[in-house]
């Protein structure tokens, strides 16, 4: 069972998540018409650059746009549930033990409080998420059952890994869950809105490009995020 | 009934298609004959396949229904933060339905769109500012007009708007010779005052050629009178086209891209046939939008930039006040409180902010800087044709609410609002909530203030 679930399903689930990914971004960028979008991205690249790597780095810097700074609650939840999701995989000591194993390669690893500490923001600020989404009604028009959906198969690897550390009753059942439920994520992520893991850049990038050379980026004066 | 006499999917080409639907008081019939309107379900789903591409899509999938887009947006705000005015919803609603069924709707639900499209967004494009993936419903609004307009859903002025561009290429029934029997006139008009004062026309390889609204034409001549003054003040070379003298588009506002290239393409003629050196438009944000910003992808140019450098009145003004062509008289600065209207479509859009701030150094000493200002400032209230579509009014009006307050609470008594929309809705503000407040053109602003050079003045008798 272990052996097939890190075995061939792994590589699967490995396989459409790159590879989903990949036509995601190919798909993107083919997508993109000078014309109808009305930015020319091939010309002025100099500014088209700058433009969208402004309008990336400043998003992906906490409090670093006017939106993350009016909203400081939801800075906080969106960058505690977004740093343990990227932070915590890659970098668990569990992981890398694996790596070494298989393939006898490994990088740093994070001290198990600081991982621990990590998940438990996860799940914490996904409950939190959950919890907006109930009560704010400009959020609530938003959401549906997908939402929820797409929210639980997010955390379900991190829950699950987390019990499985614990090395609570059941060890075995929480790992093969854990398992499970991050090549479901895996899978998931290029086949629904989790693809925005590579399209946040790519859309990002686009209005960045667009703000860069269109809308004031060669005036000297880009916008202000 | 599947296609009206006046509502239709037909554009207006001819005089007697713009008469009759003039004729039509306050579009009664041609909003009667909407409700029979059919569906062309099949060129919706033609239009969303060959236009729709990743950009949109991509918007409307990963949009995390996060709601943070929700107080971006004024409409949000003033309706006492009706969800149903979360940009997110709007368009999901909206656009997004009509992706996901393939465009199997009904007319119930194009009424509902055009409705959206037209008096819940005024394509000011601040939503787009404030999402965390980019996702910029403003320009999916303008995307989704162009649909609506295709299919004959498009408010009653704005399809006579397209059509007076389509039949004038101006914005109204504005002749070429009324056009330059305007500006004989108010040439002949400044003759005592002015003296060699002359609003050239059809000057080739001037330094600038100005631009204007048709209805600075047809309302208000005086400010094309005011701006040859300005620029005779400052000894510009400058000129007007006899042709392509106009550089609005009402078109971009109903979403009729095919009327949009046409309009765009006089201008870029006129600049081709007088190669000036630069372009300037009037005090007016959208035609800077549509003839700078979006013109040069309407008419099929990959560099995104106009035949000529082209320049909006703000940047002529903060140009002419740093080297000293016009120079103003200190005593006659604004003593009062000011503010200034940043226009959604030269400032957020055009990058123009600090020019205007530039230009406010030096007439005035009172500035009040609204609450968001510059590129986070709130449209006025009447952007995006919301101005002149009475099927809206009630929906424009609310809107002003919060131009009203953030006016109000810089206890400024003059704004100033150079972009025609935003002037009208703040004229129309103070007529709604009689607020106690002036609102001012740079122009004559700057016409009050200005040191006129002995040289220019009449001689004495």
């Amino acid at each position: 069972m272990y052996q097939f679930l890190t075995g061939p399903l792994l590589w699967l689930s490995f396989l459409i998540f790159f590879i989903g990914l990949i036509v995601r971004v190919v798909w993107y960028v083919r997508g993109l018409s000078w014309q109808m979008d009305r930015v020319p991205y091939t010309k002025h690249v100099s500014h088209g650059v700058k433009g969208a790597l402004r309008s990336i780095f400043f998003w992906l810097l906490p409090f670093g746009t006017r939106r993350w700074k009016t909203r400081p609650a939801m800075t906080i939840l969106f960058f505690v549930f977004h740093i343990g999701i990227v932070i915590t995989p890659i970098f668990l000591l569990a992981h890398n033990i694996i790596l070494r194993e298989r393939w006898g390669i490994s990088w740093a690893t994070l001290p198990g409080p600081v991982a621990d500490t990590l998940t438990i923001g996860v799940l914490v600020s996904a409950l939190f998420l959950v919890l907006r989404r109930v009560a704010f009604s400009e959020v609530r028009i938003l959401t549906s059952a997908y939402d929820y959906l797409l929210l639980a198969i997010t955390v379900a690897p991190f829950f699950t890994g987390f019990l499985a550390s614990l090395k609570v009753e059941g060890y075995l059942f929480w790992l093969y869950a854990h398992i499970i439920s991050a090549e479901i994520m895996l899978i998931a992520i290029p086949l629904t809105k989790l693809s925005h893991i590579v399209l946040f850049f790519m859309s990002r990038g686009q209005l960045g490009m667009d703000y860069g050379i269109k809308r004031g980026g060669m005036k000297g004066r880009g916008l202000a995020w | 009934m599947p296609e009206g006499s006046l509502c239709n999917k037909t554009p207006v080409d001819t005089m007697e298609q713009l008469q009759a639907l003039l004729s039509d008081r306050r579009g009664v019939t041609y909003y009667q004959e909407m409700d029979q309107l059919d569906v062309n379900k099949k060129a919706l789903a033609t239009a969303i396949q060959n236009t729709c591409k990743s950009r949109i899509r991509t918007w409307l999938e990963i949009c995390a229904h996060c709601g943070l887009c929700a107080d971006a947006c004024p409409y949000y705000l003033v309706n006492d933060k009706d969800p149903k005015q979360v940009p997110a919803y709007k368009i999901q609603s909206t656009l997004g339905e009509i992706v996901k069924r393939k465009g199997e709707v009904d007319n119930a639900f194009m009424q509902y769109v055009m409705d959206t499209a037209w008096s819940k967004c005024t394509c000011c494009n601040r939503c787009g500012m404030y999402c965390p993936f980019g996702i910029d419903m403003g320009i999916m609004f303008g995307y989704v007009r162009g649909l609506c307009f295709a299919q004959g859903f498009v408010p009653w002025e704005l399809k006579i708007g397209s059509g007076m561009h389509r039949i004038f290429r101006a914005q109204m029934d504005v002749t070429q010779e009324d056009w330059i029997e305007t500006c004989k006139w108010m040439e002949e008009e400044q003759e005592d005052d002015w003296p060699g004062l002359k609003i050239p026309i059809d000057v080739e390889g001037a330094d600038l050629l100005y631009t204007v609204n048709a209805r600075e034409v047809k309302h208000y001549p005086e400010d094309i009178a005011e701006a040859a003054i300005l620029f005779h003040i400052a000894g510009e070379n400058w000129t007007v086209a006899s042709e392509g003298w106009e550089a609005t588009s009402l078109s971009m506002f109903a979403g009729d891209w095919a009327a949009c290239k046409m309009q765009v393409e006089t201008v870029y003629e006129s600049m081709k046939r007088l190669k000036p050196k630069r372009m300037i438009t009037t005090e007016c944000g959208h035609m800077y939008r549509a003839t700078v910003l979006e013109g040069p992808y309407w008419a099929g140019y990959e560099s995104g930039q106009p035949p000529v450098e082209c320049i909006h009145y703000v940047e002529w003004v903060a140009e002419a006040l740093r080297t000293g062509k016009l120079k103003i008289d200190p005593a006659r600065k604004i003593k009062e409180p000011v503010t200034y209207q940043d226009s959604c479509n030269y400032i957020r859009n055009g990058g123009l902010g600090d020019v205007a701030r530039e230009i406010i150094s030096y007439v005035a000493e009172d500035f009040r800087e609204m609450s968001p200002c510059r590129e986070h400032n709130f449209c006025c209230g009447g952007g995006g044709g919301l101005n002149g579509i009475g099927r809206y009014r009630p929906q424009r009006d609310k809107g002003l609410e919060i131009k009203r307050d953030q006016i109000l609470a810089t206890e400024a008594k003059i704004v100033i609002a150079p972009c025609h929309n935003c002037w009208d809705a703040i004229r129309d503000l103070e007529e709604v909530f009689h607020i106690d407040i002036s609102w001012t053109f740079l122009k004559p602003l700057l016409l009050s203030m200005v040191e006129v050079p002995e040289h220019l003045k009449p001689a004495e008798d």
